[in-house]
């Protein structure tokens, strides 16, 4: 599957598309490009979505950064914060779940790997969900699918648009088969939220592979990507395994997939919201009178 | 018992096998009174097949469930269906051979029919893509399932894949976007629908397919959220552990039932499904007739509402705080 890529080419040092080798350097006040190599400012880079300015690279964010770029100022109420992970089948490889987890916690301060709540994009009301990759690789499990579910759920109460920022190498194989019925979970949410004639738009951004693409990511109204971004179900070395032969080069990045159908549009970061906001608005979105919930 | 393909844990059981045969062909040859030895001795074979497959690892259960000689779909159809026909294509320019379809009855009682496909050997592997559908394969099955829908047909489905294929097409075609469009529309469904692992349950190729009011696993099939030899090579770094992976991945029928994830558990005879296919048939049938009385009489929006929660249910997580909806463990 294609975790197994993403562990793969992590260990290799060369992730597909290359993302997020910045961080080693994320502690000095200057940082390099791992695109173009530029050498930027780095409250510059933060002041532009964490876009290089030279050539257009999306550097990865965290879910906190995302929100911010969303959500008007302090509009963001999160929910169920309080759902932490169990570790339902005992799991333990070369290290148990349980400390994979606590290890995770720790380095991101969240329970699990998605934040969800209720925010205002330039005042009309959005239900966000937004998936956190360095909790282990975004992938989904038990808590992730309820914490979404009950997201889309309150969406569909609340007959409010649904945005789903999606960052996922797919099901946590920890939780076994609970993590696949999250995919179908969700789904299921989502039909509710469709059958009650809600926008759902899920944003794709680097990697969104797996059960994640074969669920939630590819049931969107609309459905949008940052530019490169790889999105796809299968890995790349699995396929490579049984073709044989060369992918093309774009394989399976966001402007990949809107070639042969599958995104409606690439939203550069920096545009994000405004084009959130626009979508939003003409699908019937109205502001809400000052009300600061 | 035909052709036997077998397998490694069941060597003890060819010595067995051996001297039975013997001793029938001593009882041909001669006058002698054989009987008493041969009923002494097929009885041991008996139960030694049956401690050995009621002691089967989670590895073993996965070869099990991969036998080439296990009944396959279109091989359950055959046997207890009163009337079939296969129905062909997705509409969009393809028809895949490794996902099938068509319509069919049980008794007075029509019903569609949709299930992953297997071939038996090489050639008839590489024309089903060895069960692997392609996007065009889920594609047809909803257009099948809309059929049903819309023709008031329960939907009876039979989950037998590794996966569902990794490859360039595929992905160009949208195989997430197929299985994903599948998860959504299955709930919309205002039929009842039952789905059966009768082999391998590969991922999201299974659950393509899997959405269900009940949800059935033969004994000795698997179903799993990744294959124990990608999970091994990508937890452990070393594909040679996939039997260690097999077992933590809890992937048994009997597991998945703990879990909440299975219905019921469909016992096998001992040998597996491959020893007596027809039995197998029956035990099969006689749990879609019961499934099908039942889901039969409830109303369609509560068939739907059950439906929506008993997936709704799946997974666990701990709630500190007091829950705003209240829900779950
Ligand atoms: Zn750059």
């Amino acid at each position: 599957m294609s975790l197994f890529d993403w562990f793969a080419d992590r260990r290799k040092g060369q992730f597909v598309g290359k993302v997020t080798q910045e961080t080693e350097e994320s502690d000095g006040l200057w940082g390099k490009c791992p695109e173009c190599g530029q050498v930027v400012y780095r409250k510059d880079l933060i002041a532009n979505a964490s876009v290089c300015s030279n050539c257009g690279f999306h550097n990865r964010i965290n879910s906190e950064e995302r929100i911010a770029l969303i959500a008007d100022k302090n509009s963001f109420n999160s929910i169920d914060r309080d759902l932490s992970p169990t570790d339902p089948l005992g799991f333990k490889d070369r290290r148990a779940y349980a400390d994979r987890l606590r290890e995770s916690q720790a380095n991101t301060g969240l329970k699990d790997g998605v934040v969800t709540g209720i925010c205002q994009v330039e005042e009309m009301p959005l239900a966000l969900a937004v998936m956190d990759f360095r909790f282990m690789g975004g992938s989904m499990g038990s808590v992730v699918g309820e914490k979404i579910t009950r997201l889309v759920e309150r969406a569909t109460k609340e007959k409010i648009p649904l945005l789903i920022v999606c960052a996922s190498g797919g099901a946590r194989m920890q939780e076994g088969m609970l993590s696949l019925m999250q995919m179908a979970k969700i789904s299921g949410a989502l039909e509710r939220h469709k059958e009650a004639e809600l926008l759902y738009m899920p944003l794709l951004t680097h990697p969104t592979t797996g059960g994640v693409t074969a669920s939630f990511a590819m049931l969107g109204d609309l459905i949008l990507a940052e530019p490169k971004a790889l999105i796809g179900f299968a890995g790349r070395r699995v396929i490579e395994q049984t073709l044989r032969e060369k992918l093309p080069d774009n394989f399976q990045t966001a402007e990949y997939l809107q070639q042969h159908g599958f995104v409606d549009t690439i939203v550069p970061r920096t545009n994000l919201k405004k084009t959130l906001a626009s979508l939003m608005r003409m699908h019937g979105s109205r502001q809400i009178k000052n009300s600061k919930r | 018992m035909a052709r036997r393909h077998l397998l490694e844990f069941e060597k003890p059981l060819v010595e067995l096998e051996k001297q039975i045969e013997q001793i029938r062909q001593l009882a041909r040859d001669s006058e002698v009174d054989v009987s008493q030895q041969l009923l002494q001795l097929e009885t041991l074979a008996a139960r030694r097949r049956e401690e050995i497959f009621q002691a089967l690892t989670p590895a073993q259960k996965i070869q099990v469930a991969r036998h080439p000689h296990r009944p396959s779909t279109l091989d359950f159809i055959q046997m207890f269906c009163d009337d079939w026909l296969e129905l062909h294509g997705d509409r969009r320019g393809s028809d895949d051979k490794a996902l099938i379809g068509g319509i069919g009855r049980i008794g007075e009682r029509p019903v569609l029919l949709i299930g992953h496909q297997k071939g038996r050997d090489t050639k008839e592997n590489v024309a089903r893509n060895f069960g692997m559908a392609t996007p065009g394969g889920y594609r047809k099955a909803l257009r099948l399932m809309d059929h049903a829908d819309r023709f008031k047909l329960p939907i009876l489905t039979f989950i037998d894949t590794p996966g569902a294929y990794a490859g360039l097409l595929a992905e160009e075609q949208g195989q997430g976007e197929a299985i994903a469009v599948n998860l959504r529309e299955m709930f919309r469904l205002r039929v009842p629908i039952i789905a059966t692992v009768i082999g391998e349950g590969g991922s999201g190729g299974a659950l393509g397919i899997g959405i269900a009011d009940r949800l059935m696993m033969f004994e000795h099939s698997v179903y799993t959220v990744a294959s124990p030899e990608a999970c091994a090579s990508i937890l452990w770094r070393d594909a040679a552990k996939a039997s260690e992976a097999a077992s933590a991945l809890k992937i048994t029928a009997p597991d998945l039932k703990n879990l909440g994830v299975v219905d019921e558990v469909l016992p096998e005879p001992a040998g597996g499904n491959n020893w007596a296919p027809l039995e197998a048939g029956e035990v099969l049938k006689e749990a879609l007739e019961r499934y099908l009385d039942e889901l039969l009489a409830l109303p369609i929006d509560k068939l739907r509402e059950a439906r929506y929660k008993k997936f709704r249910a799946m997974g666990m997580v701990l709630e500190t705080s007091q829950p705003e909806s209240g829900m779950i463990t």
